[in-house]
């Protein structure tokens, strides 16, 4: 129907986008950060469960469009059980595939995104989560908005 | 500057509106594989060949700068400039040319206002009356400059997803300390069309200032300000098949003749000391620097194209897609429509199920139809409404009925794609 868009809209982000995981409030997480994107108006809560270096949980809240959406939900499948430092090469990984779409080593079920850098108007959309785990691992209290540095 | 095609065309005929396509060179074209379809005339319109070839003119033949030339060229370029003044004022049956100020556009308009009159004029405790329903352009401004003063912002109140104003409560708000009311004509985002006349007719006789934002209106309807009684009105050429960058604020001859300078620089000083300044009379008090003299002229063919046609004539076929596009979205199960249900604009805001604007705008591109997603610069708007953003089909005089009706298997087709 929409055969030409299967390179944005990819079946696993319809699926996470209709079924997001880990869609839920943490009333005892260690941190947490917001993430805003004043274009869209999508508003996403991350909240981050740490046990030392390691997120132990992660779960988010909000709404926004579909490649935000999956954007966040596929995130806190991948960085559950990771250190702070793979954390940071994942963004770093994603942020490089979703402008440019080169995937860098391996990016496990994210490569679902690399198309994304084919459409400017949406990198932000699927880059939003990845600027709120940053935020909240931080510790930043201020809420991170997609217009706030270039991405 | 009346065009070979428009003279065939005058109000009176049945006017072939798919034809009038012809004059519009941008709409012959193919976007992602489908005929473009342009439903985002309230963001900007499209320009017909008589103002591409206007501006194409100017540069080719006229082009110098305007005022205080002897030369051929600069007569000739003051003569085109002034001559787009003249026509504005016809076009909105103002009393004079002198009550016409260039502008960038609609938001410079309200900023001039705001710092010009609003500096010497709002005090410390006066309210600034606006409607719940403002474009940022005719809001942030008024924030300014009740932070520089320490006035009082006021809204008027709409009536939920219908988005017209709360016309029972105006006298509430019309109170003894409100010294400007400042109100869009037509909504961007609801398709409202506001009862300005009724409004500024009610707060001028308590002595209240007011301006109407006529960026939505004043290319899609006849617009007298003698008629609607306002003291400014703001309009954008781009809105109405002219150039980006050329805006014109009309204010009433009595109150500009009051008002300060709003930025200093050449073309506004009768002489310059080196410690004072004397200035013009209006406009030129309020049009420092070289003005966008192309963008004057453009304009210029623009209001000559519309009138062409015939600003009833627009108007007319304006409600008939705004009235068949709320009709049709409304047949479809699960649209959530915004505005009024009657006498609205062609502008129609949606919510399709629970699938976000922007998802809607991008399947909806595919298919090439250009449409807009997000809070088209009404955030406190969208909040009122309880959503974060809605999509927006807005028409123009070159857009059909066909066109809804294929836009509308794309809803569907939307729907389906993501199984709702």
């Amino acid at each position: 129907m929409f055969d030409d868009l299967s390179d944005l809209y990819q079946e696993v982000i319809l699926d996470h986008c209709k079924h997001p995981r880990n869609f839920r409030e943490m009333t005892a997480a260690t941190c947490s950060a917001q993430g805003h994107n004043p274009l869209c108006g999508d508003q996403l809560k991350l909240y981050l469960t740490l046990d030392g270096d390691r997120i132990r949980d992660v779960s988010f809240v909000g709404s926004g469009c579909c490649i935000s959406k999956a954007s966040a939900s596929l995130l806190t499948e991948c960085v559950k059980g990771k250190t702070r430092a793979e954390v940071g090469k994942t963004f770093d990984q994603v942020r490089e595939m979703v402008t440019t779409g080169k995937i860098e080593g391996d990016v496990g079920r994210l490569a679902v995104f690399a198309g994304v850098h084919k459409y400017p108007a949406r990198v932000k959309c699927a880059i939003l989560a990845w600027h709120a785990l940053a935020a909240a691992l931080n510790g930043q209290g201020q809420p991170v908005s997609t217009e706030s540095e270039d991405i | 500057m009346m065009t070979a095609s428009t003279v065939n065309r005058l109000p009176g005929k049945e006017i072939d509106w798919a034809a009038l396509r012809a004059d519009f060179p941008i709409l012959d074209q193919k976007v992602n594989g489908h005929p473009l379809v342009y439903f985002d005339n309230a963001a900007t319109s499209q320009k017909p060949r008589a103002v591409i070839n206007a501006l194409d003119h100017y540069y080719e033949r006229d082009n110098a700068n305007v005022h205080r030339g002897i030369h051929e060229l600069s007569n000739r370029a003051t003569a085109g400039f002034e001559g787009a003044r003249a026509r504005a004022a016809a076009f909105l049956n103002a009393r004079a040319a002198e009550e016409i100020v260039f502008t960038r556009g609609t938001t410079e308009g309200i900023n001039l206002v705001a710092a010009a009159w609003g500096n010497r004029h709002i005090k410390a405790g006066d309210v600034i009356l606006l409607t719940e329903m403002e474009h940022h352009s005719n809001l942030v401004p008024w924030q300014l400059l009740a932070e520089r003063t320490g006035a009082k912002l006021a809204f008027l109140p709409i009536t939920g997803d219908i988005g017209q104003l709360d016309l029972n409560r105006v006298d509430e708000f019309l109170t003894r300390d409100v010294k400007l009311l400042a109100m869009v004509h037509i909504s961007n985002s609801l398709g409202t069309i506001n009862p300005v006349s009724e409004l500024c007719d009610r707060a001028r006789k308590l002595g209240i200032t007011t301006l109407v934002d006529a960026a939505q209106s004043v290319g899609h309807r006849p617009l007298d300000v003698q008629e609607i009684g306002c003291d400014f009105l703001a309009f954008s050429g781009h809105k109405m098949c002219g150039p980006t960058g050329i805006g014109v604020l009309y204010g009433r001859g009595e109150v500009l003749e009051r008002m300060p300078p709003y930025q200093g620089g050449g073309e506004m000083i009768l002489s310059v000391e080196y410690q004072r300044s004397t200035w013009k009379q209006p406009p030129h008090r309020f049009e420092a620097g070289t003005p966008d003299i192309a963008g004057a002229i453009g304009l210029h063919a623009a209001m000559d194209y519309l009138d062409g046609i015939g600003r009833e004539n627009i108007a007319r076929h304006d409600m008939e897609l705004g009235a068949h596009a709320y009709a049709t979205l409304a047949g479809l199960q699960g649209i959530r429509l915004f505005g009024p249900h009657v006498g609205r604009a062609g502008i129609v805001s949606f919510l399709v199920k629970d699938i976000h604007a922007h998802d809607v705008v991008e399947l909806a591109n595919r298919r090439g139809i250009a449409l807009r997603g997000g809070h088209h610069c009404t955030q406190p708007l969208m909040r009122k409404l309880g959503v974060e953003s809605t999509s927006r089909a807005s028409f123009y005089f070159y857009n059909t009925t066909d066109e809804i009706d294929g836009f509308a298997e794309v809803i569907r087709d939307i729907m389906k794609f993501f199984g709702r």
